[in-house]
């Protein structure tokens, strides 16, 4: 019994709060990125960096609080810096649209137009965050780091091994959920809401029915920024803020939002985690579990270890191969890119 | 009248003949690239070195060094190559302090210095494969090799009694290099290396690695990468889920920006090694530092004043500023017998070449080259304690 405990608490440790992390910052980038695409029929590389930007202004806003004195303790200050930096990215989404987007929308351009426009976009979002915050490592997360600590668990069960819980990886799960919560309720049951998913079904017959369609999208922009500032942020707090990291993060957010079903706000979600617990579970190395488990003199040599860790984003783009050959509208009957 | 202007110009061509042409050194290092931020002290070091021996007028002939700077870019091959060729067919260098990176310092010695014949002193290449490459003699280093440091880790990891560790390292040439070292060293001394790992910079996440490497079973962690890169992810992930409980660094490892990011956490967990000399060698090459508004501690600005002083020295050695005179004199003025020569004693050790006596170079670093020419090394041991590094001992 001790065995399989001492087992599900290393299996805990190492693989299911990691990844349920990493997937619930996957699931709020996937949804800005399935938004964008619902409502504005454009796949937007520029996201990952829309991210690395309002993550910036964050992260300088919080030094400003830390430096004044004002906190939010044991929550991390970020928190509090949120708003600041959720403006700053809607503001800067909003003014590329202006800029930008708006220009082929009139002309109605192809989709892959859109497209490489919003790689030229995430060049300039890239370089304006670099020119601001430097290209390398920020630090800013501050408060209780633990809700348990290894140490304190092994004392608390008596167990080998311990278990480690932060405070960044609870607060990345309960805002998911909440923003997520708030996302589907907006969405099915406000006006706006409806009126942007009428503008994505058919945007001629919803042009008739007189929604406006600046509005449908200025709405959808302002959503996709507050949702990338906060995956971003949770990111940022749970791991560390490099301007470069947001863009690596590109190609798991995307498998996310495909796997899930492209244009399905549930599948963004479902994918998220799907992408992130492949990724933990093909690279983890099963040796410790299974030397708990298995029973004496049977315990392996080797790592067990399907792919080495390098190959963590292989499995992103092995994911996205599959997904795109079975099937095309992804988990929850998305649209075909 | 018309005589005595050509006497006149006859005499001064006579005169400016006398006072020889400067003599080009190249100075190539990574003034761009990821070691920008150190090599302008190098620089500085090794010109400090090549200024000294031409002010004290004792090289023969009265000849004076002028370094030539060039850039490596530490990365990019191609770009390193062509700028030491620059350097020898354009600017007509006689030897060159550099390159600092390993690949690129491969690339120039293989590309260009050996084939030309030019003396190469790098003051900080320190792959083990530099040991092994054919340079007709022509390649020379003040850092030690990698293979050392190897060495010196895994006596550290075997006296401590551990025989079972886990190795991560950067995924270059420096980290894959002294990560084969350190295993063959230590497996040699009957310890056991149950996963050796690589991991690459600039991610924002290290949490799979790390649970790679607990999984392995070992309990303590030889970290070999950047103390701003990946190495800093690797040990805060370890540090967080509890995964070691002790660790190894190698000099990529050492750095305050460490200690001041993961936190009082990791205070008398670590055992790491780095370059550095005790003694009088470094105690008067820090007092000439300190004269010269440098900071003697920076990294590598003592090996690269050795290695500009050396070329100065075996130039003297070899009696002219011939590229194959300096080469076959290196040794000789490196390596005892003779009387030994510290930092800012140039002008002295070259009387005693003038003299035809025998020197041995010490310099800043205690220089003593051995096998194909390159440093035999001297490492710093020390712990973090009390949130700062402590020098536990030399070797």
């Amino acid at each position: 019994m001790e065995n399989f405990l001492n087992a599900l608490v290393l299996f805990t440790n190492f693989v299911v709060i990691p990844a349920t992390t990493y997937g619930a910052q996957l699931a709020l980038g996937a949804l800005g990125v399935t938004l964008i695409y619902t409502v504005l029929r454009f796949s937007n590389f520029a996201h990952g960096d829309l991210m690395a930007f309002g993550t910036m202004l964050t992260i300088m806003v919080t030094w400003g609080l830390q430096a004044l004195g004002i906190g939010i303790a044991p929550l991390p200050t970020a928190l509090l810096a949120l708003p600041v930096g959720m403006i700053g990215a809607t503001a800067l989404a909003l003014l590329t649209d202006r800029w930008v987007f708006a220009f082929y929308r009139h002309r109605r351009a192809d989709p892959v137009i859109f497209v490489i426009a919003s790689v030229g976009v995430m060049f300039v979002y890239n370089a304006i965050t670099r020119f601001f915050i430097g290209v390398g490592d920020q630090r800013f997360e501050d408060g209780a780091r633990f809700v348990i600590r290894v140490p304190d668990f092994r004392a608390m069960t008596g167990l080998r091994e311990g278990l480690a819980l932060r405070t960044s990886q609870v607060l990345t799960v309960v805002v998911m959920a909440l923003a997520v919560a708030f996302v589907f309720w907006f969405l099915n049951r406000t006006r706006t809401g409806k009126s942007m998913r009428a503008y994505s079904d058919n945007e001629d017959l919803a042009l008739l029915s007189g929604i406006s369609p600046g509005h449908v999208v200025r709405v959808t922009w302002v959503l996709a920024a507050c949702l990338a500032t906060l995956a971003g942020v949770l990111y940022g707090l749970d791991k560390s803020f490099n301007p470069f990291v947001y863009f690596q993060l590109l190609l798991p957010i995307f498998a996310s939002a495909i796997v899930g079903g492209i244009g399905q706000p549930v599948g963004a979600v479902v994918g998220g985690f799907v992408v992130a617990f492949s990724e933990v579970t093909l690279t983890y190395a099963y040796k410790g579990v299974l030397t708990y488990l298995l029973p004496e003199g049977m315990a392996p040599e080797g790592l067990v270890q399907l792919l080495g860790t390098d190959y963590k984003f292989a499995v992103s783009f092995v994911i996205l191969v599959i997904v795109l050959l079975v099937r095309p509208t992804g988990i929850f009957r998305g649209k075909v890119v | 009248m018309k005589r005595i202007l050509l006497a006149t110009a006859v005499s001064a061509g006579l005169a400016s003949a006398a006072a020889a042409e400067p003599v080009n050194i190249g100075v190539i290092l990574g003034f761009t690239g990821p070691l920008e931020s150190i090599t302008p002290a190098m620089a500085a070091s090794a010109e400090m070195a090549l200024k000294e021996a031409s002010d004290s007028g004792k090289l023969p002939g009265g000849i004076t060094l002028n370094p030539v700077r060039a850039d490596s870019t530490c990365i990019d091959a191609a770009a390193a190559t062509t700028a030491a060729e620059g350097l020898v067919t354009g600017q007509n260098v006689v030897a060159i302090m550099g390159a600092d990176c390993s690949g690129v310092t491969t690339a120039i010695a293989t590309n260009v210095a050996v084939p030309k014949g030019v003396v190469m002193v790098s003051p900080s290449a320190t792959s083990p494969a530099l040991s092994s490459l054919e340079d007709n003699g022509y390649f020379f280093r003040t850092a030690p090799s990698d293979a050392r440091q190897g060495e010196v880790l895994a006596d550290l990891v075997s006296e401590s009694g551990v025989t079972e560790v886990a190795v991560t390292h950067t995924n270059n040439d420096y980290g894959k290099g002294l990560a084969d070292s350190f295993q063959a060293a230590f497996e040699a001394k009957g310890g056991k290396v149950a996963i050796s790992a690589a991991h690459d910079d600039g991610k924002g996440d290290y949490s799979a690695e790390v649970a790679a490497l607990q999984a392995s079973g070992a309990d303590t962690l030889m970290v070999l990468g950047y103390v701003d890169q990946g190495g800093r992810g690797i040990v805060q992930a370890a540090l967080d889920t509890g995964a070691f409980e002790h660790f190894y660094f190698g000099d990529g490892m050492y750095g305050q920006s460490l200690i001041d990011a993961v936190g009082s956490e990791i205070n008398g967990k670590v055992i790491g090694t780095l370059p550095g000399v005790e003694g009088e060698a470094a105690d008067i090459f820090a007092t000439l530092a300190k004269a010269h508004d440098m900071d003697p501690t920076g990294t590598y600005v003592p090996e690269s004043y050795d290695a500009a002083a050396l070329i100065a020295l075996s130039m003297a050695a070899a009696g002219s500023a011939d590229r194959t005179g300096i080469r076959d004199h290196m040794l000789d003025v490196a390596n005892a017998p003779g009387e030994k020569i510290y930092a800012g004693e140039l002008a002295k050790a070259l009387d005693l070449i003038a003299q035809g006596q025998d020197i041995d170079y010490q310099g800043a670093t205690g220089v003593e080259l051995i096998g194909p020419g390159e440093a035999r090394g001297s490492y710093r041991v020390y712990e973090i304690k009390d949130d700062a590094p402590v020098t536990l001992g030399y070797r």
